[in-house]
């Protein structure tokens, strides 16, 4: 399919020029410049902590450069604040959505710039100007919805609208394929089209290569704070790309050598269970997972995903169904009986549930140990045996920096204490694996580590259930892929004869329902 | 190697920083004392001399601080494992009165009655932090609240085991019998007599290095420490890892009870002797809070942080005699928290704006 091209290069909207940003002693923009053309999708890509967030703040007015310069327009400016880069036409849709929950579509857009008569609001104007831009750049929206019931797709398309609201001609979105699915980004490259062929400039932050190579005109690489290259995305391969990024070649392809699988290690028969609301959300699921397989969960956020992993975990109470490990059901047991009993995970929240942020690595490393024999002694922590232990896991799982036993995990990149997580939960070599999202927010080269481990325990025997909202990452890496939707596994179909679009509809509750 | 990494670690941070605080305090404080028309100079001259000029003033600062380790090391226990305990006041209470009601009423030779006011003392303070434990994991119910209420019913219940006949002083104060001499835990006479110490000093300094040597091991040292850490700083990270939260949280609060609670009796088999109707709250708890802030909740620091206040405390006391009033000694020790406070906000602002 041949690109639309808008971008008109005889016209630069943006010129950041040798912008150099330090914090402390570590330089996260060492003198990178930046041109954006009138009509332009730029893409920039990096690793974790490469500097592009830090850059595309500098731009936003959120962080000041100590050198370098900006012109938009061709004129030089002193962008502040956001106040100052919204004046300007800069918008940016970050990553995490900051809409108000229980307000509708229109009030969201409109906050802060409502139409008035008088003294009293013109919702009728708000909504009649709403309803406007969203038809002329194809934003579908119901502009009476409240935030709190509409999908991410639309949060996202209102995002978009809110900064077109304030003007802007120059969009940065960060990352904003991390939770649609696979129509959703394609509705989503078909927007950006519209907005380019009306004169708009769009600089897209990801690492996904795909999305890259589908929609971006040039693509800037940062590598360790320094500018790696511009290219021009249809003369290069994504392989091309990833190799600029991490500095060295990246292989996607996951090696697995196909093996038969072993006895059943999870059985999940007739869940059900609540959400945070006291709101049924699982509602009869079943499935299973047998030895040596990968079975992956595809769906969308919000279908029941989380609460499936903390019943199976322990960490919420099922209201129905069973759970059963090697045959023995384990329904609502506590966390340490079920870890006992060979279930070890790596959560969805690293942050949250993985790590304790103010402990040490080496700490963190025995989460669920420490009371074995070789950890303690007498109620006595074997301090040394523990450094040694967490010494051993950093060096064979590569966490960065070396002689980061004794420091906070808080302290850090987040591939790293993703890493520290997945050396605990594999070196627990338990029978089941638990992997929800457990590449999400990391790049190419720590992707690549990650995906490794997870295969070798399938290799090793093991039974791995994988959940994740990255279709890619089910499908590379599934032995089987289960489809969930509203509460159930509307679908089953071997990880080999995949197909996303089919996955896709399935995950949209357009599949087909099995009895 | 590793010793000398952490206290580098703790001179680096939390030391200078309470210095500086220390230190703003005392200018904040001789502010005030120049607008009432006090030379600030000649005030904390006064200060510094009736603390440190004779052994005997040097003891009794040792006196006034002991109890307060206790309270300190109580409320920093509970801050290194998530809880706020508040509640300190109300477990020193019922833990000097549980010790002051065997003192009085049990006929034993020392070697058997003071242990025995001490482990009612520290059951008295540790049921009264539990309690307020159950209310919480039970029932949800907001510890903090609980546990200022709980102060209050500490409060008027010692009020009210005061006016029992058999406890109540057969004279006319408004206070306890003395507990009998065998419960006391007052230095050899020869002693206090021979190096000119403070009437009052007692073993309880001894007890209170004791016990932040043992509340340090515990912390740093031992699964128990790791799991109560582990739920102060994440409870979620805590309970995915399979530690019963819940249980953890009840631990806590019966130490920190216990701890309060054995600050009572150090307080009325020391100097006290006898407890008196309480016009109002003594602040022993409160106090610890304190103690805890500028000990930065570490153990070792507590005890030394206890020895301070108490200082001030006893020092502070002598000011009205050069006309300055003595409060000037709650604005100093007030504006310390204050600055420690603000020292953690501008720790989080440097985070926040190091981050990304």
């Amino acid at each position: 399919m041949a690109k639309q091209r808008n971008v008109d290069l005889s016209t630069p909207v943006i010129e950041m020029r040798n912008i150099v940003k330090k914090f402390g002693d570590f330089t996260a923009n060492d003198g990178i410049d930046l041109t954006v053309h009138k009509g332009e999708i730029h893409a920039i890509l990096g690793e974790n902590g490469a500097g592009k967030s830090t850059l595309m703040n500098i731009l936003y007015g959120l962080y000041r450069p100590n050198s370098g310069e900006i012109r938009v327009n061709g004129k030089p400016v002193d962008i502040d604040s956001p106040k100052k880069a919204i004046e300007v036409g800069i918008g940016m849709v970050h990553q995490h959505f900051m809409l108000v929950q229980p307000f509708t579509i229109t009030e969201n857009i409109v906050l802060g710039m409502e139409p008035v008569k008088g003294v009293k609001l013109d919702m009728a104007t708000a909504r009649k100007n709403v309803v406007e831009i969203s038809e002329k750049y194809g934003l579908a929206i119901d502009p009476d919805a409240k935030v709190e019931d509409i999908s991410v797709g639309m949060q996202q398309r209102v995002e978009i609208l809110k900064a077109l609201y304030r003007g802007a001609d120059i969009l940065i979105l960060d990352e904003p394929t991390a939770s649609l699915t696979p129509q959703e980004i394609q509705a989503l490259i078909e927007i950006m089209r519209k907005l380019t062929a009306d004169g708009k400039s769009i600089i897209l932050i990801t690492h996904k290569l795909k999305e890259i190579k589908a929609s971006a005109d040039y693509c800037t690489i940062i590598r360790l704070g320094k500018l790696i290259d511009v290219v021009n995305v249809d003369e290069v391969t994504e392989n091309e790309l990833a190799a600029k990024m991490v500095g060295r070649n990246v292989t996607f392809k996951v090696e697995k050598e196909e093996h038969p699988f072993g006895d059943v290690v999870l059985q999940i028969e007739d869940l059900h269970g609540m959400d945070y609301r006291k709101v049924e959300i699982l509602k009869g699921l079943s499935l299973q997972v047998r030895e040596g397989e990968i079975l992956g969960i595809a769906g969308i956020d919000g279908n029941g995903q989380t609460e499936l992993v903390e019943i199976i975990t322990g960490l919420r109470k099922a209201t129905g169904g069973k759970v059963s490990v090697r045959g023995e059901n384990l329904i609502n047991a506590t966390p340490r009986k079920l870890f006992n009993k060979g279930v070890s995970s790596i959560p969805a929240d690293r942050q949250k549930h993985g790590l304790v942020l103010d402990f040490t690595v080496a700490e963190n490393m025995i989460l669920q140990n420490y009371r074995e024999p070789q950890f303690s002694k007498n109620g006595f922590l074997k301090k040394d045996a523990i450094r040694a232990f967490a010494g051993e896991c950093a060096e064979k799982y590569d966490v960065r920096p070396r002689n980061s036993v004794d420091k906070p995990a808080g302290t850090l990149s987040g591939g790293n204490q993703q890493k520290v997580i997945i050396a605990r939960e594999v070196e627990n070599n338990k029978d089941l694996l638990i992997a929800v999202n457990p590449t999400r927010g990391l790049d190419v080269g720590a992707i690549e580590y990650v995906h490794k481990y997870i295969v070798d325990q399938r290799n090793k025997g093991k039974a791995v259930l994988l959940v994740s909202f990255e279709l890619d990452e089910v499908m590379s890496l599934s032995d089987r892929i289960d489809v969930i939707y509203d509460g159930r596994i509307v679908g089953s179909v071997p990880g080999a004869e995949a197909d996303e679009k089919e996955l896709g509809l399935m995950m949209a509750g357009g599949g087909r329902h099995e009895a | 190697m590793k010793r000398k990494f952490s206290l580098q670690k703790l001179l680096q941070s939390n030391f200078t920083l309470t210095f500086i605080a220390i230190l703003f305090a005392f200018l904040v404080g001789g502010i005030f004392l120049q607008c009432i028309g006090i030379n600030p100079f000649t005030a904390y001259g006064k200060l510094l001399q009736s603390a440190f000029s004779t052994a005997k003033s040097m003891s009794y600062c040792v006196v006034y601080g002991t109890p307060l380790i206790f309270t300190g090391l109580s409320v920093a226990f509970s801050f290194r494992t998530g809880v706020f305990n508040i509640g300190a006041e109300g477990q020193f209470v019922v833990g000097s009165m549980a010790a002051c009601v065997v003192g009085i009423l049990v006929p034993a030779p020392s070697v058997i009655l003071i242990p025995l006011c001490f482990l009612a003392a520290a059951a008295a303070g540790a049921l009264w932090g539990v309690v307020v434990g159950v209310l919480k994991t039970k029932w949800g119910i907001n510890e903090v609240l609980s546990m200022i209420m709980f102060n209050w019913i500490a409060f008027y219940l010692s009020n009210y085991i005061v006016s029992i006949p058999a406890i109540h002083s057969e004279g006319t104060a408004e206070a306890t019998k003395n507990v009998s001499d065998a419960a006391r835990i007052l230095l050899p006479q020869s002693l206090r007599e021979g190096l000119n110490l403070a009437s009052t000093s007692n073993w309880g300094i001894l007890l209170a290095g004791i016990f932040a040597i043992l509340i340090y091991m515990i912390i740093e040292k031992t699964t128990l420490g790791y799991e109560l850490k582990a739920v102060g700083f994440n409870r979620h990270a805590a309970e995915y890892g399979g530690i019963n939260t819940s249980r953890a949280m009840l631990t806590a609060l019966c130490i920190s009870g216990a701890l309060a609670g054995i600050g009572g009796a150090v307080q009325v088999l020391g100097m006290g002797q006898r407890i008196s109707v309480f016009a109002g709250q003594e602040g022993y708890g409160f106090d610890g809070i304190v103690v805890a802030l500028i000990g930065g909740s570490n153990p070792i620091g507590v005890f030394v942080a206890g020895i301070f206040y108490g200082a001030l405390k006893y020092a502070g006391s002598k000011l009205n005699l050069i006309g300055a009033p003595s409060e000037v000694i709650k604005i100093i020790t007030g504006t310390v928290v204050f600055f420690i406070a603000i020292s953690h906000v501008f720790k989080i602002v440097k985070k926040r704006k190091a981050g990304k």
